[in-house]
């Protein structure tokens, strides 16, 4: 049984504050949704957690099974558990997915020559080619190939925790079914745990959400269950607003609105606990 | 400006020198030619950022043949290798050589024509082909006295190898004969404190196709070589030539391989720099026939202190004529590469494309890497692009690797050769592709970036590579499995570059 947990997370990337103070918990076999505007750092969030330079974190923790992430390596904390598929999968020229899962493997010291039927299991189950297990990583890949391509890495690799940006988008029809049913089946067969991002209801009418976290102007402000998706599907995120703009005296946030009445009232949706710093409806 | 002052190079040498009248005839000429040309200096452009006024030649004696080469490496120094009785291998006469060779000369295959010569010295031919003609060169060439090419003019040192040149070899393929298997050269080095001059004059003539290999190999010797390689392609003719080069770590090397391309003949020649202290190596294509193609490529790795030092001409002679090329290089420790490069298209080469394309990867702070192109365009009916880079590992490829758990030493490894796969993979030679990845491979091991993973820290997983690890990494093939992984933790990068950009899109 594995938790990650982020508490009270700052991070600002080119001296710009994203993230104002995000709170979540994953655990072992849970499924959560990250739902939220373009641009409210939902893959800022995905990209502090796995170790991407470029990203300063100014308050708060990640930590895994108790193992503060954020002063680990980003091989360090893939080799503790975490995987990050990421929004945007990078081309890496004449290194193959077998080449790069290899070493993965080896430095985890498991056996790498069940690598090559894995992947090829994995591909099948995903319904990714197999010529691409040979081929450059990315390289030419369609977007909906290289989104297949995240989850079969995300099925050679099983971590712990698994953070899925978007692994929905650009994906036709079918492919979203197979991606979904595949996650999901990861997540209840090896227990991994999920926290998908990701901009459509559709996914999760595929996968069996646990929790539902909005994330709006860098701070998690609602949190619910699989009806909150349902919701915003309608609605939009209009009720969520978000506001930027940092208050004079250059504290963290404090800009957000947090959430609208009637739902802070309403129950069904929780909005997530105050006492973070700079979230303070108003 | 180098220092002329050794009494080993001198007319007498020169006169000294064995073979038929005309070759004496021809060296001497040759011997004049140089002494009148002034020696290259830094100063010119086309030997900018190079080592050249560091040329000492007073410390190198051209080697007369057949006498046995000062301070020859006795051959049980040349490790492994046994030349099993009966086993394709070195010509009894030569000895032994490194097992990195005899695994090329391997993969090439036992069918190979094979001519295997040392210091210079003549060598027997193995296994002939009916349509080849392989042997000491019966007359003079244009080429050998450096008259053969366009550009910026000749380069100085292809006429002191004419000059002093013992044998020049020359492989003729006749009118419309395909070979059926490859040709193979290997230039083997192994006396201390010599000047060589391996000589290769490739011929094919109309309609002609061959796969030539040539390498130029030395022990660790301390050494000049002045390697001058011709293709001459007629009318229709098909030419794969790839040149390997694996001097030893002192050798300083002023190599031209110098390539014309006749009407509609299509010449794929590929350079992969992998030895020596300073290595020069250009090479010029002249396209001299309407519908003539080259296509040039290179690989290049220096580590430690080394220096490899790429000049091409791409040379639009004729009418519809098309070039490309791709020289991709690796710099780690505190090697420094340059790469400049020349298109020019004369005045009446309408319809040329000519593209060139040269990438530099920069593994280590202390390394750095130079890349100059430049056009030189008289017509305008022509379509060029030039594109040039300089940089450390990118960052998003290194942390996409990361991010599955590889650890960052072996993530760069594989960045690196991955790198250099895609020039690699193009070799025209396709039976040696492997073969190079894994000398890639060898040297990155060599650079000592990563012999041991940084920290073990939290993360640091059991069972990863330690120092003893250091397996050369050779690849997966296909769903193959790949090898143990290098570690460390590299150092920062800097990259210098001239002439960063890109000029005209393909
Ligand atoms: N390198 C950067 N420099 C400056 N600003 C950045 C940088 N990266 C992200 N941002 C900004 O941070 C904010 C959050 O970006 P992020 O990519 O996390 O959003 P997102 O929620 O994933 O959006 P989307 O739904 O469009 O994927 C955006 O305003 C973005 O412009
Ligand atoms: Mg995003």
């Amino acid at each position: 049984m594995s938790e990650l947990i982020v508490e009270g997370l700052h991070a600002s990337v080119s001296g710009k504050q994203v993230l104002r103070g995000v709170d979540l918990a994953v655990a072992s076999g849970e499924i959560h949704a990250v739902m939220g505007p373009n641009g409210s750092g939902k893959s800022t969030l995905s990209h502090v957690i796995a170790g991407r330079p470029g990203y300063e974190v100014t308050a708060g923790r990640v930590l895994l099974d108790g193992t503060d992430l954020l002063a680990m390596a980003p091989w360090e904390r893939a080799q503790a558990g975490i995987f990050l598929a990421l929004q945007y999968p990078v081309e890496v020229p004449g290194v193959s997915l077998l080449d790069a899962l290899g070493e993965a493997y080896e430095a985890s010291g498991r056996d790498r020559s069940a690598l090559p039927r894995t992947l090829v299991e994995e591909a099948e189950k995903t319904g990714l080619d197999q010529r691409f297990l040979s081929r450059s990583l990315n390289v030419d890949l369609s977007g909906g190939e290289r989104k297949r391509n995240e989850v079969v890495q995300l099925g050679a690799l099983r971590p712990k925790i698994a953070v899925l940006d978007e692994v929905d988008s650009g994906l036709d029809v079918d492919a979203l079914r197979a991606v979904a049913r595949r996650v999901a089946e990861l997540c209840r067969q090896a227990g991994i745990g999920i926290l998908a991002i990701t901009h459509y209801y559709r996914l999760l009418a595929e996968l069996p959400v646990d929790r539902v976290h909005v994330l709006s102007g860098g701070r998690v402000v609602a949190t619910g269950g699989p009806e909150l998706a349902l919701e915003l599907e309608k609605t939009g995120y209009a009720a969520y607003g978000e506001d930027e703009r940092e208050p004079a005296g250059g504290a963290l946030g404090g800009g957000g609105r947090g959430l609208p009445p009637s739902r802070a009232a309403g129950g069904a949706p929780v909005p997530v606990q105050p006492g973070t710093r700079g979230r303070q409806p108003h | 400006m180098p220092t002329l002052g050794s009494p080993g190079f001198n007319a007498d040498v020169v006169a000294a020198l064995p073979g038929p009248a005309w070759l004496r005839q021809s060296r001497l000429a040759a011997w004049e030619r140089f002494v009148s040309s002034p020696l290259p200096s830094e100063s010119e452009e086309i030997w900018r950022y190079s080592r050249i006024d560091d040329l000492d030649l007073g410390r190198y004696s051209p080697l007369v043949p057949g006498a046995a080469a000062p301070g020859a490496a006795e051959p049980a120094a040349a490790p492994g290798a046994a030349a099993a009785a009966g086993a394709p291998g070195p010509p009894p006469a030569l000895g032994q050589l490194p097992p990195d060779v005899e695994d090329l000369l391997a993969v090439v295959g036992p069918g190979a024509t094979t001519l295997v010569t040392r210091n210079g010295g003549p060598a027997a031919v193995l296994n002939p082909q009916p349509g080849l003609q392989l042997g000491p060169a019966g007359e003079a060439s244009e080429e050998r006295l450096g008259n053969g090419h366009g550009g910026p003019g000749p380069d100085i040192w292809t006429v002191l190898n004419a000059a002093l040149v013992v044998v020049p070899w020359k492989a003729h393929v006749a009118a419309g004969c395909v070979l059926g298997a490859p040709v193979v050269i290997v230039h083997w080095l192994d006396g201390d404190g010599g000047a060589y001059f391996p000589h290769l004059e490739v011929e094919l003539a109309e309609g002609a196709s061959a796969q030539v290999l040539e390498v130029v190999v030395s022990a660790d010797i301390d050494a000049l070589v002045v390697p001058l390689t011709t293709l001459a392609l007629g009318p229709g003719a098909s030419g794969q030539f790839v040149q390997v080069q694996l001097l030893g770590p002192r050798a300083w090397q002023l190599g031209n391989v110098v390539s014309r391309v006749g009407r509609e003949a299509r010449l794929r020649c590929m350079t992969v720099a992998l030895g020596g202290d300073y290595a020069r190596a250009r090479t010029d294509s002249v396209l001299e026939g309407p519908g003539g193609e080259s296509e040039l490529l290179a690989g290049y790795f220096g580590t430690g202190t080394q220096m490899h030092d790429l000049r091409t001409v791409q040379h639009h002679a004729a009418p519809q004529t098309r070039s490309e090329l791709l020289f991709k290089g690796v710099v780690a420790n505190q090697a420094h590469s340059v790469y400049s490069g020349l298109i020019r298209v004369e005045k009446g080469a309408r319809g040329t494309n000519a593209f060139q394309t040269n990438r530099n990867l920069v593994l280590s702070e202390g390394a750095h890497a130079d890349s100059v192109p430049n056009l030189e365009i008289e017509d305008n009916d022509v379509r060029c692009s030039h594109a040039s880079a300089v940089g450390p590992i990118d960052e998003n490829q290194l942390f996409y690797l990361e991010s599955r758990g590889v650890p960052t030493p072996a993530a760069e490894r594989l960045i690196a050769l991955g790198f250099m796969d895609d020039v690699l993979e193009r070799s025209p030679l396709q039976e040696i592709v492997g073969w190079l990845q894994q000398a890639v491979a060898a040297k990155l091991a060599s650079t000592g970036l990563g012999t041991a993973p940084g920290s073990g820290g939290p993360g640091a997983a059991p069972g990863g590579p330690g120092p003893g690890s250091a397996a050369v990494g050779a690849r997966s093939a296909g769903l193959g499995s790949g090898s143990a992984g290098l570690g460390s933790g590299s150092a920062g990068v800097g990259a210098r570059s001239a002439g960063l950009g890109s000029g005209g899109g393909r």
